[in-house]
């Protein structure tokens, strides 16, 4: 399509999105009407979005100002590289989670299928639209219009008091966030910025202090929502409770557009950043990673497990965030290139991976009623489907060759391996144990992944009433296919991606990545350097699997015949005798034990009734937010005591506040 | 990529495939000898690879597709990492495919693989050696990838081809950083290859075991296949060890074929002392309880890193 015509299309996407949430009120009830009816429609929206999105990786930036908004501020829209590469991670996983979620809502599951549709397309449409914005007022806008829909998407079953709860934990941080953000704009505007438009912001000339006050709350506010620790509590217990498209959503497309903003915020409106930012970032992400990735592992809820995935996953995004700011602050941009590129790539692969494995959890979730790791087991006979989709997710996030999960790690070791060139001599010796801490997450991932993958899908079924599981619908099939494919196809055509990355490197750093590869060879520094081409080795290795497979069956005669498991000849196995979630968090439990609050109910020897129990506590809630949450209380108290309930008394407070305003203005 | 390239590629590839189950039988002969009993013969362990080909492959009820393509999947995955180590020569064009950061990647996924068949069938044994096997990699592979960024620094680069022609060139240079590598390498090759003190290959406790009770439900030719692909792992992580601490003796990648000749004496002469110096470790430490295993290996993971910070502070 034209260029000029990007920014409209993309505008009509949105507003068809929220057409489509308000024509499900005309059979609110029915779940045909919605379901199958209007969210295809929307999976196909996501599609023009995605092309739209490509379209402006490689063409200059469209602008566009509505005649709508307050006075004197219309609603200004611009849509660059940046924005083009989260539109186009918006349209493509979006297109997956609907097509699903067309075959996913049922009759009779909390929210009416019509309002479920109209938040659900409402929260689609101003995602896209905090991702268009260009003046703080539409950005808020929107920015709230996602919370408030992804708040309702959550409490959809409200009827439960721990959902209601999550809901309002989820609120409230969003909300501290949201602060934190309009701060951050009021103090860009220090800088003598004419109006509240981002063109007025990148020319502003703000002083080095208000800019690192700007960028310390734009990481308040975008890592409330992100989920960068110790602002992620929100996010175990929000992901759990939202129905798996939405979880999907959530953790798939909705926090990477905190990335989004940090980015826009930190490396296109504030001035040159000052290398030390990246510090501060460096050293979250990387406890964020570690400390998601033990959280995963102690988990017995599916989906709570993959939510603490995700705060590691984030926790990695922040890391890569963080080495690009310091070599872009040490002018050093040709690494800090390849630092975005390992983001970039990481917040993609994520959108696919995690909204696999959450759809994943959703079929089983159908399919079993269960979501507690403890009641599962053997699903991959029941449910193939689901089954080797998954696998192919749960290969990708533990960050294995040749799938996409593996390509973002190896950019990001590139780029921690080049780390002595910064110039800053005590830092760069701190830098190869953030190196060590970012691979021992990495090589946890793989662990939890394991556990994830065999206790549900491999082994035998651990309640009797799994027998009875099987395969969702097509449409719910077709969206899982669409992001494995995704993730393989990302995984093994790096060359590709990396072209449109360079678009949006170009756009905030200044210059491309050095990638001397072509299409099949990612080449990031030099060839003399470091090389990898995914496909060569995904055919290699096909290559001598088949030539394995056939010489074996060839040379002998290939015959096999089934029998009762051997398992040392113990007889009368059972499905209880498998490890269980607990057992395979045990290991991670005993030997990062600081990390987590545990409480061991052990039976004493005589117990006529013996209960093993042990739960494992976030430090955070017990250590940080309960007596903050006290704090506040009390603070809430004290200012109580000056409402008497008498309206002679608030006029005094009224008339003594008048008083002290007049005496500070005529001063 | 030359003609040369490939024909030394396949040759190193072939060799390393054929000779492991060799080098496996060398340890098990020098840990017989080591422990005065009387050694099975060198090529034992091809005797039972072809008499685990031979057999009818028995398998579980329950066991899904995902069990039968393990061992084809484990052993393809040790065969391409062999395509990448220099063992003859440096002369490897698939390495410039794969550094020496996708080695360590299709190491870890070899090992998930392997360990989701343990989980496969639903025994009591297979799902405690999985849990087992990835508690051991969780750390022992962040203490690998360390112990190769020490010697990625030295030389600037990734490529294990590069890393090894780089470090034969300035011979003498002895890197103090290297040392702590070196005592790093050899702890992570001993626990990922199942070795005493973390496991031990030769067990018939079920309790104890780690890998062979991942396999236990294996038989006849996906057994095969896995043992083969053990024996090659040991040879791969050798050659690795060979290639960043002893790079001396290989062909280069100016050097005409010709020069792999003069290249295999000193392979076989490094190869028989690296088994034997595993026979000698396997013999003289007793294997620790499971638990002490992580202690093992973050001994391991600490001292590579403390190998990349000499490096950078010292620039040694």
């Amino acid at each position: 399509m034209p260029d000029s015509m990007l920014l409209p299309v993309a505008l009509g996407v949105a507003t068809a999105w929220v057409l489509m949430g308000l024509a499900g009120f005309v059979h609110p009830r029915s779940v045909r009407w919605v379901a199958r009816g209007i969210f295809p429609l929307g999976a196909l929206g996501g599609l023009v979005m995605a092309a739209v999105g490509l379209q402006a990786l490689f063409v200059p930036a469209q602008q566009l100002v509505l005649p709508v908004g307050l006075p004197e501020l219309p609603v200004h829209l611009r849509l660059d590289a940046l924005s083009g590469f989260f539109l186009l991670l918006l349209g493509l996983a979006s297109a997956g989670i609907s097509t699903f979620a067309a075959g996913y809502f049922r009759e009779g599951e909390g929210t009416a299928p019509g309002l479920l549709g109209m938040q659900y397309h409402v929260f689609l449409a101003a995602m896209s639209l905090v991702l268009l914005a260009a003046d703080a007022y539409s950005f808020m806008l929107a920015w709230e219009v996602m919370a408030m829909a992804s708040y309702f998407l959550v409490i959809s079953q409200h009827r439960i008091a721990e959902i209601r709860s999550a809901g309002y934990v989820y609120l409230l941080l969003a909300h501290l966030g949201a602060i934190a953000l309009l701060l951050c704009f009021g103090v860009m505007m220090q800088g003598g910025a004419a109006g509240l438009t981002f063109a007025a912001m990148r020319t502003a000339h703000l002083s080095p202090a208000w800019a690192s006050v700007a960028f310390g709350l734009a990481v308040v506010g975008f890592g409330a929502k992100a989920g960068l620790v110790p602002l992620h509590v929100w996010l175990p217990e929000a992901h759990p409770a939202a129905p798996s498209p939405v979880s999907a959503l959530m953790s798939g497309v909705m926090l990477k557009t905190a990335i989004y903003g940090l980015l826009r915020v930190s490396l296109d409106l504030l001035p040159a950043p000052q290398w030390w930012w990246g510090v501060p970032l460096l050293a979250l992400g990387l406890f964020g990673a570690l400390f998601g990735v033990l959280f995963a592992a102690v988990q017995t809820d599916m989906k709570r497990l993959l939510a603490y995935s995700s705060i590691e996953n984030i926790g990695i995004a922040f890391t890569a965030l963080g080495l690009t700011l310091v070599f872009r602050g040490s002018g050093l941009p040709l690494l800090a290139a390849l630092a975005l590129a390992a983001l970039l790539y990481h917040v993609l692969n994520h959108a696919f991976f995690k909204s696999l494995l959450f759809l994943a959890t959703g079929s089983v979730l159908h399919a079993t009623h269960e979501r507690s790791l403890g009641h599962l087991g053997g699903l991959l006979r029941r449910m193939p489907w689901v089954g080797w989709t998954a696998l192919i997710g749960t290969l990708a996030i533990a960050g294995l060759p040749p799938l996409n999960g593996f390509i973002a790690e190896w950019l990001l070791l590139q780029a921690f391996l080049s780390t002595p060139q910064i110039p800053q001599a005590f830092f760069n010796l701190l830098i190869p144990l953030g190196a060590a801490v970012l691979v021992l997450a990495g090589a946890l991932a793989g662990y939890v992944m394991v556990k994830f993958y065999g206790v549900i899908f491999l082994g035998r079924p651990r309640e009797a009433q799994l027998a009875a599981a099987h395969d969702p619908g097509w449409l719910e099939r077709a969206g899982l296919v669409w992001l494995a494919a995704g993730c393989i196809l990302l995984g093994v055509l790096p060359g590709v991606v990396l072209q449109g990355i360079d678009a949006v490197s170009r756009l905030l750093i200044g210059r491309p990545l050095a990638q001397a590869g072509d299409w099949l060879w990612l080449v990031p520094v030099s060839p003399q350097r470091a090389a990898y081409s995914p496909l060569i080795v995904l055919l290699v290795g096909l290559l001598v699997i088949g030539l394995t497979t056939l010489v074996t069956h060839r040379l002998y005669s290939g015959r096999s015949r089934r029998a009762a498991a051997w398992d040392c000849g113990a007889p009368n196995l059972t499905a209880r005798m498998q490890d269980t979630a607990e057992g395979f968090g045990q290991p991670i439990r005993r030997i990062f034990d600081p990390f987590f609050q545990t409480h061991v109910e052990l039976p004493r020897p005589d117990d006529a009734a013996p209960r093993y129990r042990v739960t494992v506590d976030d430090r955070f809630w017990a250590q940080v937010y309960t007596p903050l949450a006290q704090a506040v209380l009390w603070v809430a108290r004290q200012a109580g005591r000056i409402q008497q309930g008498k309206i002679s008394v608030y006029l005094l407070y009224s008339f003594l506040t008048l008083l002290v305003l007049l005496m500070v203005v005529i001063r | 990529m030359t003609a040369s390239g490939v024909f030394v590629q396949l040759l190193a590839v072939l060799l390393s495939v054929l000779l492991a189950p060799l080098f496996s039988g060398w340890v098990m002969q020098c840990r017989a000898w080591l422990s005065n009993r009387s050694a099975p013969p060198l090529w034992q362990p091809y005797a039972r690879i072809a008499k685990l080909l031979r057999k009818d492959a028995v398998l579980a009820t329950d066991a899904t597709a995902l069990f039968r393509a393990v061992p084809y999947i484990v052993f393809g995955s040790m065969v391409a990492a062999a395509a990448i180590i220099p063992s003859l020569s440096t002369d490897l064009p698939f390495a410039q495919a794969a550094d020496v950061i996708a080695l360590v990647g299709l190491f870890a996924l070899a090992r998930v693989f392997i360990a989701l068949a343990g989980m496969d069938i639903g025994t009591a044994f297979g799902t405690l050696g999985s849990r087992r096997e990835m508690l051991v990699g969780f750390l022992a592979e962040p203490a690998l990838l360390m112990v190769v960024f020490t010697s990625s620094l030295i030389t600037g680069s990734t490529l294990l081809p590069t890393i090894a022609e780089a470090l034969q060139s300035h011979q003498l240079a002895l890197h103090a950083s290297l040392a702590f590598a070196a005592v790093a390498f050899v702890m992570v090759l001993l626990a990922e290859n199942a070795r005493i003190p973390v496991d031990n290959p030769t067990t018939h406790l079920e309790l104890t075991m780690i890998h062979e009770a991942m396999v236990l439900e294996y038989s006849a030719r996906h057994l095969a296949l896995i043992e083969w692909a053990s024996s090659l792992k040991l040879f791969n992580y050798a050659c690795i060890g060979f290639a960043l601490f002893l790079p001396w003796g290989m062909a280069n990648r100016a050097d005409g074929l010709l020069w792999l000749l003069p290249a295999l004496p000193p392979l076989l002469l490094k190869l028989a002392a690296a088994g034997l110096g595993i026979a000698l470790i396997e013999t003289l430490s007793a294997k620790l309880r499971i638990f002490r295993a992580p202690e093992f290996l973050a001994t391991a993971f600490l001292l590579a890193v403390l190998g990349v910070l000499v490096r950078l502070m010292l620039a040694h």
